[in-house]
């Protein structure tokens, strides 16, 4: 028999093409429904943090330094005489309208101060992931490369560090030593203080603004402040990372069409980044979401550190003082990006892979 | 003819584990022509690592030694990694078992089969198009521009052997071997895949391994036949002399086949006893 | 018959045997492989450090010193002072008892948790496991640490609090894996044997289902336990844990900060120790990882 019999029945070119395309709009339609789901979740689970486990949870929003007056004002404002079931409906109802409440320590709304800090935290984690990808991903592909070798231990190592080091000591030891000793980078903060205020925030990351001015000293200035952090936190994502891509990488390089690229006569490193690599290249980006996602966490911890002004920072003053609109909405706001940040990265992983298609 | 295509002597593969170094081929030797040998012999005998030990595949801490392993006078054992790389693909190619594991899933088919050629020609695009086009046709694939533009896992297990053969012959080498080319596949499509592969080679006067667990197929595809059992070679013979096979093993074998009017109601168990310690 | 023989026997006359003899053969497994067998040593030095810290401590970890502030490490003070003259050595001593109670309570509380909402989520099927796992869903993907932030917040800084707060956080990656293993074994002929005879399904969860889910819980709890560790850091670093003058490591560091340019060892030392009980743990989870659950790894 000399016929395709063996073939895929082959269905109409028009109906192949229509019903991926009702698959993946399905796939979209569920996404976003479960995106919906989890932040309603989360939703609860600030509403539940904030009204129902303080006994007063009047008091917890005005602080303890409240008139009688304020207190009862307070209490009317929160609606808290009404049933909880319609308590929770206005909770979501303001935070999908952006009103996340007022913060007692700063006295502006929460929703302002976290737009204003944002850009900080992000501008470092990103700086931090792109370390975390540029160094991780290599190290952890050479690693496999070389199983077994005192290269692939050190990476193990590393790798197990990164689970066991904490975050904010990481900072302190490192400011002792490259700032305090060796003056190889800049201190605690964005700028050193003489620079501070000259550029007008446009997007609010410095790096950006400070070219956007033509100020290359600031520029520079920046990047030597903010170069510390963010290898702290690449730290954690090239541990991560690097951990990840070499189990994958392992994984991939026992499989039998690696033995085909081999087979073929094809160089090294051909097999090792076309054939071994390529396919990997999915799931990194969900590792790499992950990781990002995780940075964000971890930038709480450096933020007290280096003294920076982002969310975490704003955070943790807002934990001291029992700020608790400040605490829940910068919760909020951290958790709808790591939920984002996961989700999409899930969604990425089906869109991307052909085999998934 | 002068030299032989491929001389192996006294080949032994070995592998580290808890109790020392265990030996899965333990001196094998043959010499092949322009021919069609076949090695059969069950699983763990040994046979795939003989194949792959040809191509110097075998990974650390896998180890190989051999008192000759020459093929067209080169010795194998003494080539560096990149000699080896003009060897592999260019003038020994292998197919092997299962095309669902042994194609890259996330390469479209004709990247793949195109990569096995430009690995080894510097050819323009349009030529290289044209010769997977051409080689698609020639493991019986009606419309080759469809199936270059497929994925792996759009294609049924025997179209990927088909296109298994292909990758591996569009280069030309002078050696095939097929390393139980059949054993995934449905029973429906095995012999049209073997019948593919007997054509080529025949055709381009290759040299050809078929590596297999199934006598039968074996006897009915190659010219000579090699048995191994736990990694040494018990019976060798011309395929058409199998029915007079000394060997017990070979005749415990092929006792255990069926054959169609059958009036045992039990097939016979293999009797290790009788070679066992060989 | 020795000891061993009748562990190793291949046809065990008790449960008990049963059991003894595989608790043996993993604990002769995880001696082969030298980085378990360091991550179980750490864990014996905590857990001895713990015990014994009035005696092994030279030094009271809350008796101030004020002519013995910031003293550099010595042979006197292995570790220097801190700011108020206390012996660092002595508060990293003690701070291990803090650090065992909090690992224990946490582990404690959120792997029974997990082990039996997933159990049931598992066994039962249905809307009853779209409920359980849609909401260990929901938990699952939110950040921990902040989490557990917010929880500290509301319940108020302590140790106490901060247990409770992690051991929220931590049960739902329990579930999930309670429920994978419950789904595979549900069906299993013997589950239909012991249902026909008459077991009611908390029966059948807590004497048939659970035990066998113990050891991949045991595998992740291990391993899940540096992370613990540091989010129980974190949180005394931010000021939401132990209070002081409880030798907590991360409050410790926290105290240091300030002096961290020039008396560098006062928030130095506590991280050391911090950093290898939570490789202890890393590498005992990854040997017993080998041990019981050979399939997986290298994997996450």
């Amino acid at each position: 028999m000399t016929t395709d019999q063996s073939a895929l029945p082959s269905p109409a070119p028009g109906n192949f093409a229509g019903r991926r395309a009702r698959r993946r709009a399905m796939a979209v339609g569920g996404f976003l429904i479960t995106l919906f789901l989890t932040f309603l979740g989360l939703l609860a689970i600030t509403f539940f943090i904030g009204r129902v486990i303080p006994i007063d949870p009047v008091l917890a929003v005005v602080g303890d330094r409240a008139t009688q007056a304020q207190y009862d004002a307070a209490k009317i404002a929160m609606g808290l005489d009404r049933p909880l079931y319609e308590q929770f409906f206005t909770y979501v109802v303001n935070v999908f309208s952006g009103d996340l409440g007022r913060s007692v320590s700063t006295g502006r709304a929460v929703a302002d101060d976290l737009s204003r800090f944002f850009p900080a935290t992000f501008e470092m984690a990103t700086l931090g992931i792109l370390i975390g990808v540029a160094l991780g991903v290599p190290l952890g592909v050479t690693a496999a490369a070389r199983q077994g070798s005192w290269l692939d231990q050190a990476i193990r190592v590393v790798g197990l560090l990164g689970y066991s080091v904490p975050a904010f000591w990481l900072g302190l030891v490192g400011l002792a030593l490259f700032y305090a000793r060796l003056r190889w980078v800049g201190g605690p903060g964005r700028l050193d203080i003489f620079y501070d205020g000259l550029v007008s925030p446009v997007t609010g990351m410095i790096l950006i603004d400070s070219l956007l001015a033509g100020e290359i000293d600031i520029f520079w200035n920046a990047v030597w402040h903010i170069i510390l952090p963010a290898s702290v936190l690449g730290f954690f994502s090239l541990a991560y990372i690097a951990r990840m891509t070499r189990s994958f990488m392992l994984d991939q390089l026992s499989q039998e069409f690696v033995t085909t690229a081999r087979v073929k006569g094809v160089p090294e490193q051909v097999v090792i980044w076309r054939h071994a690599f390529n396919p990997i290249r999915v799931p990194l980006i969900t590792v790499i979401g992950l990781s990002y996602a995780g940075l964000l966490e971890g930038s709480v911890m450096i933020e007290t550190v280096f003294s920076w002004p982002g969310i975490g920072n704003y955070l943790t003053t807002a934990l001291l003082n029992a700020d608790m609109n400040a605490v829940l909405g910068s919760t909020l706001v951290i958790g709808a990006v790591f939920i984002v940040i996961n989700k999409v990265s899930d969604v990425l992983y089906r869109v991307l892979d052909p085999r998934a298609r | 003819m002068s030299t032989p295509l491929l001389e192996v002597e006294n080949l032994r593969v070995s592998f580290p584990t808890h109790s020392g170094r265990v030996e899965v081929v333990k001196g094998l030797s043959f010499t092949l022509g322009r021919e069609r040998l076949g090695i059969v012999g069950e699983s763990g005998s040994g046979k795939s690592m003989t194949g792959r030990s040809i191509l110097k595949l075998i990974r650390k801490p896998g180890e190989v030694t051999a008192d000759k392993l020459r093929f067209e006078g080169i010795d194998i054992l003494d080539q560096n990694e990149k000699q080896m790389r003009a060897i592999r693909g260019a003038r020994i190619s292998m197919v092997m078992q299962d095309p669902k594991f042994s194609l890259n899933p996330v390469m479209t088919v004709g990247e793949q089969i195109a990569e096995a050629l430009v690995t080894h020609q510097k050819l323009g695009r349009k030529e290289v198009q044209q010769r997977i086009l051409d080689m698609l046709t020639a493991v019986r694939i009606n419309d080759p521009e469809r199936v270059a533009k497929l994925y792996p896992h759009e294609v049924s297990g025997g179209m990927g052997q088909r296109i298994m053969i292909a990758m591996m012959l569009i280069p030309e080498p002078e050696l095939l071997i097929a390393d139980e080319p059949t054993s995934a596949l449905d029973v429906s499509v095995q012999a049209q895949v073997l019948d593919i592969i007997d054509d080529l080679v025949t055709r381009k006067g290759m040299g050809l391994i078929l590596i297999s667990h199934d006598l039968a197929l074996v006897s009915r595809y190659c010219d000579r036949i090699l048995v191994m059992n736990a990694g040494r070679v018990v019976e060798e013979c011309a395929a058409r002399e199998l029915d007079k096979a000394q060997h017990p093993y070979t005749r415990g074998l092929l006792a255990a086949m069926p054959v169609i009017d059958e009036t045992r109601d039990e097939l016979p168990v293999l009797d290790r006893t009788q070679w066992a310690g060989t | 018959m020795t000891t061993r023989d009748w562990l190793l026997a291949d046809s065990p006359t008790s449960r008990w045997q049963a059991n003894a003899g595989r608790a043996y053969r993993v604990f002769t497994a995880l001696l082969r492989n030298p980085l378990s067998v360091l991550g179980g040593v750490i864990i014996l030095v905590l857990l001895l450090t713990a015990l014994f810290a009035p005696w092994i401590a030279p030094f009271s970890p809350t008796g101030q010193s004020l002519a013995d502030r910031l003293l550099p490490p010595s042979g006197e003070h292995w570790m220097g002072t801190d700011e108020l003259g206390r012996d660092i050595f002595s508060r990293v001593v003690w701070g291990s008892q803090i650090t065992l109670t909090i690992v224990l309570l946490v582990a404690l509380i959120s792997a029974p948790l997990g082990l039996l909402i997933g159990a049931i989520s598992g066994y039962f099927g249905g809307w009853v496991d779209k409920i359980l796992m849609g909401f260990t869903d929901i938990f699952l993907s939110l950040p921990k640490l902040i989490l557990a932030l917010a929880f500290v917040a509301a319940l108020g800084p302590g140790i106490n609090n901060a247990i409770i707060a992690i051991a929220i956080t931590s049960w739902p990656a329990y579930a999930r894996i309670a429920r994978a293993e419950t789904l595979t074994i549900r069906n299993a002929e013997y589950i239909s044997a012991v249902q026909l005879a008459g077991a009611g399904p908390i029966r059948v969860i807590v004497q048939h289902i659970l035990p066998l889910c113990t050891s991949s819980m045991i595998i992740r709890v291990t391993l899940d336990m540096a992370g613990v560790i540091l989010t129980a850091a974190g949180l005394g670093f931010i000021g939401l844990g132990a209070q002081p003058p409880l030798p907590e490591w991360g409050a410790m560091i926290s105290r240091g900060r300030t002096f961290i340019l020039d008396q560098w060892w006062v928030a130095t030392m506590p991280g050391f120790a911090i950093i290898i009980v939570s490789l202890g743990f890393c590498f005992l989870g990854d040997g017993l990882r080998d041990v019981l659950d050979p399939k997986s790894e290298g994997k996450s």
